[in-house]
């Protein structure tokens, strides 16, 4: 059989041609793919990731929308300048639930996988609305068109979709998701019932102005807790393991 | 051989008449590539001009980097480079089955018509602030659909055309760019599986996250390198070089090697672009292990193109069209063994996220994309327009020495600045503390980029001259060759046989 195989048979038959490529080009593919899915330990278990709050994810979408991602990544890498630049290497469960995933591929800018809480809120609002008045030599663009209300009239679609995609958002986080997002972002309202839902979430004016809740409020929120979910002081190496 | 005998179609029996091929899309695509080239090097020279004037962003929402980044890398690699595809795609299609397209003139047209929307909404798309947020995977997902049903008419047309042939084997060109069609197709669903907020919403989230995300994104992402800007242009490679050449391929045996060995590894070096991630270990020790393995095949592709000009090299003097050929095939050499090299680990560490990158990208889209698109276009306009030359060889020189200085600044600028900051971000000084601030790299990169600029510019300048080459070619029939006298006399160019 074997001997009788030539090339030509398969330059003869487009069907023969395709289905080979096809089955070529899916091999590698699916040896890389699959085991992310089913191995378990491809996601450390650590303590303390959760969704983002409502304020938190519309803040994660607007730094999609403006491609923040082109310049910044979110994957502080195991070297020691790194570790001193910007803290502990980058967890795989820490963006478990980031849909898309931000992990970037350049560093035009510095990474920001751990630049929550690095700087005021008040820094952050000033810093994007005109890096280069704080930061001279910065080429980020300014961002002051982000002083504007922010859209929350699909904010439960938004919660509702990620939860159909298992992020675990419960009944009660999507009831009260305009409530929630609210009170993130107006240290005038009560705080427990959020802060209940969503542990460690800070409650803030953060763009300086408590009375509108804006675009800038919401990338502040989310830039602000980067990072921080992990107490590394708790972690031992065995949870760290990946395979 | 017989597979090879598409450079003379019919050399080895009496001459049939030529079907009556659809030729008109494919003009369409080739003004289009020309249009999209113009644009997405414009664009690429405006955000690179603001990474070195930051004021250049305007200011305004739909202008500043973030946004105009995925309008440049959507101009370059799927406007300028699909169209150039997908138009030089029918064209040896139909050539070198001997059929005419499959579902003809309409066929053609709605091909034709379909992708310029595609590109059109996935560039206003961005502008106005839709975005999936993955690289080179930005548009949403009814865009996303709308490719999707576009591809697969294409792989219809592309396909039947090839079950209705005359000609008894299918020619090497058709394998790869079977292999570009179906590949792209696996990739762009595999990678765009999301779930919009709401039906009527234009936003939606992807299905996989975090790690799993990232190595279907750059399964994707690399395999868009891989068998859009890879596979879809070699096959190009293998009809146009061999035209220009008038010569067979090199080898028919080293085609099937390299066909076969180039589409089976390049699928594995997706996670190359995640060392040292929290992608584990094992997943990138594959990708760097098949991403070393794939510098044979390619290389074995470029000797079959390089080598095609044996006994024909005096053409290099007297054609320049060839000359644009010949040389995207050495930059292919020279960034597919930048490639294996920067996907080792320990490289890595150094050259990721910095500008080492961006010039490796650019040597390759620059360099072998573009120049080969350019040599086929040069070698097609008088073809589909029925004309026996280009207007002005003399601007074809000019279009050449212009891009090729063009990119050399671009790429030696980026290894500058990229080894540059990648040791600035891991330098300590004398008392064990880190030495620079980052923004103290990022004013270390002000000079490169400037000459990034002026490297974009003048390839941006000499695709200019190839616009007005080629305008005057369609309108200007058969102009005297002026500038005939400027070239090299062939006489000497004789006794190169």
């Amino acid at each position: 059989m074997l001997k009788k195989f030539s090339h030509g048979m398969i330059e003869r038959n487009i069907l023969l041609l395709g289905v080979l490529t096809l089955i070529t080009v899916s091999i590698g593919g699916l040896a890389q793919i699959v085991p992310l899915f089913t191995v378990e330990t491809t996601i450390e278990r650590v303590q303390g990731i959760r969704p983002y709050t409502p304020l938190e994810l519309m803040g994660r979408n607007i730094y999609v929308r403006e491609g923040c991602y082109a310049c910044h990544s979110q994957m502080v890498r195991p070297f020691r300048d790194e570790a001193e630049r910007y803290g502990h290497y980058s967890l795989a469960a820490e963006s478990m639930y980031d849909r898309p995933f931000q992990w970037g591929s350049k560093r035009t800018g510095p990474d920001l996988a751990r630049v929550g809480g690095r700087y005021s809120d008040d820094w952050q609002a000033a810093h994007l609305r005109d890096p280069r008045a704080l930061v001279p030599e910065s080429i980020m663009p300014p961002y002051a068109f982000l002083d504007r209300p922010l859209d929350t009239r699909n904010i439960q679609q938004h919660l509702r979709a990620q939860a159909a995609l298992g992020v675990p958002y419960t009944a009660e986080m999507i009831a009260n998701a305009r409530a929630d997002l609210e009170a993130q972002a107006r240290p005038d309202r009560d705080a427990t019932g959020f802060q209940s839902r969503y542990a460690r979430a800070r409650q803030a004016a953060f763009d300086g102005n408590p009375a509108v809740v804006t675009e800038m409020d919401a990338l502040v929120a989310y830039m602000q807790m980067l990072g921080t979910l992990v107490d590394f002081r708790d972690v031992t190496p065995e949870q760290l393991r990946q395979q | 051989m017989a597979t090879l005998s598409a450079t003379q179609p019919g050399a080895m029996s009496a001459p049939r008449p030529m079907p009556d091929y659809v030729d008109g899309p494919i003009r369409a695509f080739a003004i289009a590539t020309i249009f999209w080239g113009l644009v997405g090097f414009l664009v690429g020279v405006v955000i690179a001009s603001q990474l070195a004037w930051p004021l250049l962003n305007l200011d305004l929402e739909w202008t500043h980097f973030g946004r105009l980044r995925p309008v440049h890398t959507s101009a370059v690699i799927f406007a300028f480079g699909g169209s150039a595809l997908i138009g030089t795609s029918l064209y040896i299609v139909q050539r070198t089955c001997r059929a005419r397209l499959f579902g003809g003139e309409e066929m053609g047209w709605f091909i034709f018509w379909g992708y310029q929307f595609f590109i059109v909404s996935a560039a206003l798309s961005y502008v106005l602030g839709y975005s999936q947020g993955k690289e080179y995977a930005e548009p949403e997902w009814f865009i996303d659909i709308f490719l999707t049903v576009l591809w697969v008419t294409y792989l219809v047309g592309f396909g039947g055309t090839i079950i209705k042939r005359e000609e008894p084997h299918i020619y090497v060109a058709n394998w790869f760019l079977l292999a570009f069609i179906i590949t792209v197709a696996m990739l762009h669903i595999g990678n765009n599986i999301s779930l919009p907020i709401h039906w009527g919403s234009g936003f939606s989230y992807s299905a996989p996250a975090g790690v799993q995300g990232a190595m279907i994104q750059w399964w994707y992402g690399h395999n868009a390198v891989g068998f859009f800007l890879t596979a879809g242009f070699l096959g190009m490679m293998y009809y146009f070089i061999p035209k220009q050449a008038n010569r067979p391929i090199y080898s028919y045996r080293l085609s099937i090697v390299h066909f076969w060995s180039i589409i089976f590894l390049y699928i594995w070096a997706g996670p190359h672009h995640l060392h040292y991630t929290a992608l584990p270990d094992w997943a990138q020790t594959l990708g760097m292990v098949f991403s070393v393995m794939l510098w044979m095949p390619s290389w074995g592709g470029m000797i079959n193109g390089i080598m095609t000009l044996s006994g024909a090299w005096d053409k290099l003097r007297t054609d320049p069209g060839l000359r644009f050929s010949v040389t995207a095939v050495a930059f292919y050499g020279m960034s597919t063994f930048e490639g294996p090299v920067m996907s080792i680990r320990a490289v890595n560490s150094l050259s990721h996220y910095t500008d080492w990158t961006i010039g490796h990208v650019h040597s390759g889209a620059l360099g072998w994309n573009g120049l080969i698109t350019f040599g086929a276009l040069y070698w097609l306009v008088p073809a589909l327009w029925s004309r026996a030359r280009m207007y002005s060889t003399r601007l074809i020189e000019w279009h050449f020495w212009l891009a090729t200085l063009g990119i050399v600044l671009y790429i030696t600028a980026m290894w500058v600045s990229g080894i540059m900051q990648g040791l600035m971000w891991r330098a300590y000084d004398e008392l064990g503390f880190l030495q620079y601030s980052f923004v103290e790299t990022v004013a270390a990169m002000h000079p490169y980029y400037v000459i990034r600029v002026l490297g974009g510019a003048l390839y941006l300048t000499g695709a200019i001259l190839m616009a007005w080459n080629v305008y005057k070619t369609i309108t200007v029939a058969d102009a005297p060759e002026v500038e005939r006298d400027l070239a090299p006399a062939p006489a000497r160019a004789v006794a190169a046989e």
